[in-house]
C-alpha cells in the first residue's frame, strides 16, 4: 500500500514511524517547509542561540532512509480525491492509496490594517524565524507583540535575549486568563515585568502604520501610538485548511475528523493542528492545537492504518509551558474560577515564582494539578485523577508526584496545613519522593 | 534542504554578548593577573616573587568574581545558555581556536618540557613561572615548587572561581550548586592541600580520591615502596587504595552511579564542570561519536589492566615479559600516551573545539570501570515524565558525555548509559520538566 502525508510537523512524522514501525507499506511524506522534521517548538532556542538548526531535528538524517521513508520536500498546491493524486506547486504529482493530511496551523490573523507591512510577522514556521533573524540583524529596537498566548511571551523572550525593548499588548486583564487561574496568571504579569517587558493589558490593536513599506509603529484602539521597528503577531493559531476548503471536504475550522482520525472521504485521514474532532469528549475542545495531541492522533492513525481500529481518546489532559524562567505543568482540569461544587486547594511561595493548585470537587474527587515552578510527574497525577482519588488521599501521598531535582525544597506540606487551616482536618504524610515508591504506587491498584 | 542552510547561514554570523564596561573591566584585571605571572615567566629577577605572586593571585581573584557578578547579577535565576551557539568562544570561533592552541601548548610544555616553566635541574633553584610558585610551595610544604605544584595551584584556582562562576548561573538548582561545592572542596582540600601537607609531615604524596585505574601508577615499584616505607601510615594508605576500588567504588556506584565520582569528587571531571561548563554542548552527539567512545575507552581500560598486571607480575616474580612487552615498557607508554597526551593535553587543550569531557568520555579508564558498573549494577537511571517531552533538544545539546538525551526522552524512555556522569543539567535545561534523576528502581 501507498501512503502518502502532507506535512512532516510532528503529527505527520510520528504517523510515518508508527506506520513503518507495523507495516512495510511504501511511505512518503512531503512538506514545503524542511525535508527533515524538526520540532517548532524549538524555534526559540535557535534563535537565542542555545543550540542549532540540527539539533532540533526530530532523529538524525540518516534515520529516515534508514526507515524507508521518502521525504520530499515540496508544497502541495491541490489534492484530487477522485483520483487520489496530489499536486505539487513545481507541478509533479503524487499518487497515493491512503493520504494523511497533517498541515498543521497558520497563525492567525485579523483584519487589521498594515499586516503585510515589512517587519510585521508572525511565529510559526522555519521561514518565519528566517525573517526575524533578518530584521534582527538590520537592527530592532522596539518591538510589539500584539496577543499575549504561549506563543507571544516566548517571542517577548527571544526579543529580551537579544536586548530589544518590548510593548507586549494583551486584550484580557492578565496574562493568558482564559488558560490560567487568577493566582497563576498574576505570577506571569509579574515574571513578565520583571523582564522588563513593557506589558500593557487590556489593550487592543487598531492597525499598524508604515513608512516607505516598513512598519513604522502601531496605533491602540485608545488612539495611543507606539513607535516601534517589529511588529510580532501572536494573536494564536488556526488549522491550516486553505489547501482544502475548495475540494468539498467537511471543513468547519479544521477538518472534520472522526474518532478513528478519517474524514467523510474514504482512505484520507487527518491529524494534529489541521484536525478537529466532530465530536469531543465532555470537558474538552474539538481543536487541541498543541505537540502532545499531535503526536497521539499520529500514532492513532498509524494503528488504524495498520488494521488495528483504535478510537483517538482524549485521555487526560496534560500540557506544559514556560514563562521566562517559570516553568508550568498542567495534569487533568483546571478551571480559571471556582465555585459551583469545583474547589481548589493553592500554595504559592512567597518569591511568586512557585506554585501548586490541586483541584477537586464537592466530593473530594481529584480533578486537576496545576503547577508553576515545580515539577509534577504524570503518571502519577494522571493514575490520581482517572481513578478519581479522594483529596485526602492525594494530600496522603503527594510527594510521589514530586518531580524536582533531588535537594530541592518539597512543599507538599504546605499544602496539608493549608488543607487543616481549610477543614480542620488532619493530614499525615504517608508517601517519600523516591522512585521505587512510584514504581510500587503506579504498579498497584490500578 | 536549501531553506535549511540558509536559515543556519542567516542565524550564524557571529553575534555575540556585547560586555558591559564593568566586565571589560574586570576582565582586565584577570588579564593583568596574568601578564603578571606571564612576565615574571620571562624573567624572574624582574621583582620579588612574593609580591608577585600575591598581587596576580588577587587580581585574577577579584576580576574572575566581579565579573561573574556583572554577568549574572541582572539576570534572573534561572538557565542562561544565550548566545552559546553565536559566540566565537563558544562556538568554535578564532577565540576558541586560539584558547586551544594556547591550551595545548602549555601541557606540552608541563609535560615534556617543565624546564622551559623554570624547572631548576639538578637541585638547582627555579626561575620563571615555578620560581614564582616557590613562597606558596614553601609555605605549604617546606620545599621549592615543581612544575606539577605549579599545575596544581593553577587547577585548583580555575575550579574555585569558575565553580564559584558556575553556581551562580545554576543559583536556581541546589543539585547543581550542591555538587558544585562538592567539587571545590575535594580539589581543594583532597588534592590540593592535604597532598602537599602530607608531604610536609615527610609522608608520601598522596591524593585520597585518585584511585587505581585513574591513579595508573598506584601498583608502580616507586609508589608501593613509597608507601611501605611510610610505615603504618603507609599501609594505611595502600589499604585505602584498593579498599577505594574494590569495595567504596562498587557500593557507592551502586547507590547512587557514577556520578559520585565523577560529577561531585573526580578532579578531571571538576575541570570540565567548572572551567568546561562553557563548552559541554561541543561533544559530538552521533552514533558514530558514540561507536568510538566505546572502543577506544574499553580499550584504554583493557591497556591499564595489562599493564598494572604486567607490572605487578613483575614486582612478585622478577618475570618482566607477562604480555611479550616488557613491562617497564608498557608502564613508560600507557604513561606517556594515556596519563600525559591524553588526558592533558587532548583532554583539556581541546576543550574549546571537542568539548569539556573528551577525556571521561572517551579516555579515562576509570569512567570505563564506573560505566560498567552503573550499566549493570545500579540503582541510578534518569527517568522521563511520561509523554511531557517536546523534542526540543536541548537536553542532548547540553549533554557534555554526547548522549542523545532527547532520542530516550521523545520515547518516553528511562536513560541508563555507561557513560551518564549524572552531572544533571540535562534535567536543568528542559523546558518542560522532563528528566529527573534517580537513586532506585
Ligand atoms: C513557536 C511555537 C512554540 C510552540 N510550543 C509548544 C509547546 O511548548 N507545547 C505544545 O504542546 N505545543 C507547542 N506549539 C504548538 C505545536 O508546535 C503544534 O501543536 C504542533 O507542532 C502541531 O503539529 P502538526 O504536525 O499538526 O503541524 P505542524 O507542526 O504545523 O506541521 C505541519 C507541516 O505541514 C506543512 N504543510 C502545510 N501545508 C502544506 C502544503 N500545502 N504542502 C506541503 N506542506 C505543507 C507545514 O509546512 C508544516 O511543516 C508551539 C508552536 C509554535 C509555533
Ligand atoms: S530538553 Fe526536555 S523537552 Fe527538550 S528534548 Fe530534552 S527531554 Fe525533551
Amino acid at each position: 500500500m501507498n501512503i502518502l502525508i502532507i506535512g512532516n510537523g510532528i503529527a505527520g512524522s510520528t504517523a510515518a514511524r508508527e506506520i513503518r514501525r507495523r507495516s512495510d507499506h511504501d511511505i512518503t511524506m512531503v512538506s514545503s517547509e524542511s525535508v527533515y522534521p524538526f520540532s517548532r517548538t524549538a524555534l526559540m532556542y535557535i534563535y537565542m542561540g542555545h543550540l542549532p538548526f540540527e539539533n532540533t531535528k526530530l532523529e538524525a538524517d540518516d534515520y529516515w532512509e534508514k526507515q524507508r521513508i521518502r521525504l520530499v520536500k515540496g508544497e502541495v498546491q491541490s489534492v484530487d480525491f477522485a483520483h487520489k493524486r496530489v499536486h505539487l506547486v513545481n507541478r509533479e504529482s503524487l499518487s497515493y492509496d491512503k493520504l494523511i493530511l497533517a498541515t498543521g496551523s497558520v497563525p492567525q490573523t485579523f483584519d487589521w490594517n498594515g499586516l503585510d507591512l515589512d517587519g510585521v510577522q508572525g511565529l510559526y514556521h522555519l521561514d518565519d524565524l528566517t525573517r526575524l533573524e533578518t530584521a534582527s540583524q538590520r537592527g530592532i529596537t522596539r518591538a510589539v507583540i500584539v496577543g499575549g498566548g504561549l506563543i507571544g511571551i516566548e517571542l517577548a523572550e527571544m526579543l529580551h535575549s537579544r536586548t530589544i525593548d518590548v510593548t507586549m499588548l494583551v486584550r484580557e486583564n492578565s496574562f493568558s486568563n482564559t488558560v490560567l487561574p487568577p493566582e497563576e496568571s498574576e505570577m506571569v504579569n509579574a515574571e513578565i515585568r520583571r523582564h522588563h517587558i513593557d506589558l500593557r493589558l487590556e489593550t487592543e490593536l487598531k492597525e499598524i502604520t508604515g513608512e516607505n513599506g516598513r512598519v513604522s509603529g502601531v496605533v491602540l484602539t485608545t488612539g495611543e501610538h507606539i513607535t516601534c521597528n517589529f511588529v510580532g503577531i501572536t494573536a494564536g493559531v488556526r488549522p491550516n485548511v486553505d489547501l482544502l476548503r475548495s475540494t468539498g471536504l467537511a471543513v468547519r475550522q479544521g477538518i472534520l475528523i472522526d474518532a478513528f482520525g478519517q474524514i467523510t472521504i474514504e482512505d484520507v485521514y487527518a491529524i494534529g493542528d489541521c484536525a478537529e474532532l466532530t465530536v469531543a469528549t465532555p470537558g474538552r475542545k474539538t481543536i487541541e492545537a498543541v505537540w502532545y495531541t499531535a503526536r497521539n492522533m499520529g500514532e492513532t492513525v498509524a494503528r488504524n492504518i495498520c488494521g488495528q481500529s483504535t478510537p483517538y481518546e482524549q485521555g487526560v489532559w496534560f500540557n506544559s509551558a514556560k514563562f521566562f524562567t517559570i516553568e508550568y505543568q498542567v495534569y487533568g482540569s483546571v478551571p480559571v474560577s471556582f465555585g459551583s461544587g469545583v474547589t481548589s486547594l493553592f500554595w504559592q511561595h512567597q518569591d511568586q515564582k512557585k506554585s501548586i493548585r490541586l483541584v477537586y470537587d464537592a466530593n473530594g474527587k481529584i480533578l486537576g494539578f496545576n503547577l508553576m515552578g515545580i515539577r509534577y510527574r504524570q503518571e502519577v497525577c494522571t493514575k490520581w485523577i482517572e481513578a478519581k482519588t479522594h483529596i485526602e488521599v492525594v494530600l496522603e501521598q503527594l510527594e510521589l508526584a514530586n518531580f524536582d531535582a533531588e535537594f530541592s525544597e518539597c512543599h507538599e506540606n504546605e499544602l496539608r496545613k493549608i488543607y487543616h487551616q481549610i477543614t480542620g482536618k488532619n493530614i499525615h504524610k504517608k508517601a517519600e519522593r523516591s522512585l521505587s515508591s512510584v514504581v510500587k504506587f503506579l504498579t498497584s491498584w490500578s | 534542504m536549501e531553506l535549511n542552510h540558509q536559515t543556519l547561514a542567516v542565524i550564524n554570523p557571529g553575534h555575540s554578548t556585547k560586555l558591559r564596561i564593568g566586565q571589560k573591566l574586570s576582565l582586565s584585571l584577570v588579564a593583568t593577573g596574568l601578564m603578571g605571572q606571564l612576565l615574571f615567566w620571562l624573567n624572574h629577577t624582574l621583582a620579588q616573587a612574593l609580591p608577585v605572586l600575591v598581587i596576580s593571585i588577587t587580581l585574577i581573584s577579584l576580576g574572575s568574581l566581579t565579573y561573574t557578578w556583572q554577568l549574572y547579577r541582572h539576570k534572573q535565576p534561572g538557565i542562561s545558555n544565550d548566545y552559546q551557539f553565536t559566540n566565537s568562544l563558544t562556538a568554535k570561533g578564532s577565540v576558541a581556536w586560539v584558547l586551544a592552541m594556547m591550551l595545548t601548548v602549555f601541557y606540552i610544555i608541563l609535560y615534556w618540557f617543565p624546564q622551559w616553566l623554570g624547572l631548576g635541574a639538578d637541585g638547582q633553584a627555579n626561575t620563571g613561572l615555578i620560581a614564582l610558585y616557590d613562597p606558596l610551595s614553601f609555605a605549604l610544604k617546606g620545599k621549592s615548587a615543581s612544575q606539577w605544584f605549579v599545575y596544581g595551584s593553577l587547577y585548583t584556582m580555575a575550579i574555585d572561581l569558575l565553580g564559584i562562576k558556575f553556581i551562580w548561573k545554576y543559583r536556581h538548582s541546589r543539585y547543581q550548586v550542591y555538587r558544585t561545592l562538592s567539587i571545590i572542596f575535594f580539589q581543594t582540600c583532597f588534592a590540593f592541600i592535604l597532598p602537599e601537607i602530607m608531604q610536609s609531615l615527610n609522608q608520601p604524596y598522596f591524593d585520597l580520591k585518585n584511585l587505581w585505574p585513574l591513579n595508573y601508577y598506584f601498583f608502580f615499584d616507586w609508589h608501593l615502596d613509597g608507601l611501605i616505607k611510610s610505615g603504618l601510615f603507609g599501609y594505611f594508605l595502600l589499604f585505602w587504595g584498593l579498599a577505594g576500588f574494590l569495595v567504596f567504588t562498587p557500593v557507592l556506584t551502586w547507590l547512587y552511579g557514577k556520578r559520585w565520582y565523577c560529577s561531585w569528587v573526580c578532579g578531571c571531571g571538576g575541570l570540565a564542570e567548572t572551567a568546561g561548563d562553557t563548552f559541554r554542548h561541543l561533544s559530538d552527539k552521533s552514533q558514530r561519536a558514540w561507536k568510538w567512545e566505546r572502543r577506544i575507552i574499553y580499550g584504554v581500560l583493557v591497556f591499564v589492566v595489562v599493564m598494572t598486571l604486567a607490572v605487578i607480575t613483575t614486582r612478585l616474580t622478577g618475570f618482566r615479559n607477562l604480555f611479550i612487552i616488557d613491562s617497564g615498557t608498557l608502564a613508560h607508554w600507557y604513561g606517556f600516551l594515556i596519563g600525559a597526551a591524553f588526558s592533558g593535553v587532548v583532554g583539556v587543550g581541546f576543550y574549546p573545539i571537542m568539548g569539556s569531557r573528551v577525556w571521561c568520555r572517551f579516555g579515562c579508564p576509570m569512567a570505563a570501570y564506573l560505566g560498567i558498573l552503573q550499566k549493570y549494577k545500579s540503582r541510578f537511571r534518569i527517568t522521563t515524565n511520561g509523554g511531557q517531552c517536546i523534542s526540543c533538544g536541548n537536553c542532548s545539546t547540553y549533554c557534555e558525555m554526547g548522549i542523545d538525551v532527547k532520542a530516550y526522552a521523545q520515547k518516553g524512555q528511562d536513560i541508563l548509559r555507561a557513560s551518564c556522569v549524572g552531572c544533571g543539567v540535562c534535567s536543568a535545561v528542559c523546558p518542560r520538566g522532563v528528566l529527573r534523576l534517580e537513586n532506585g528502581g
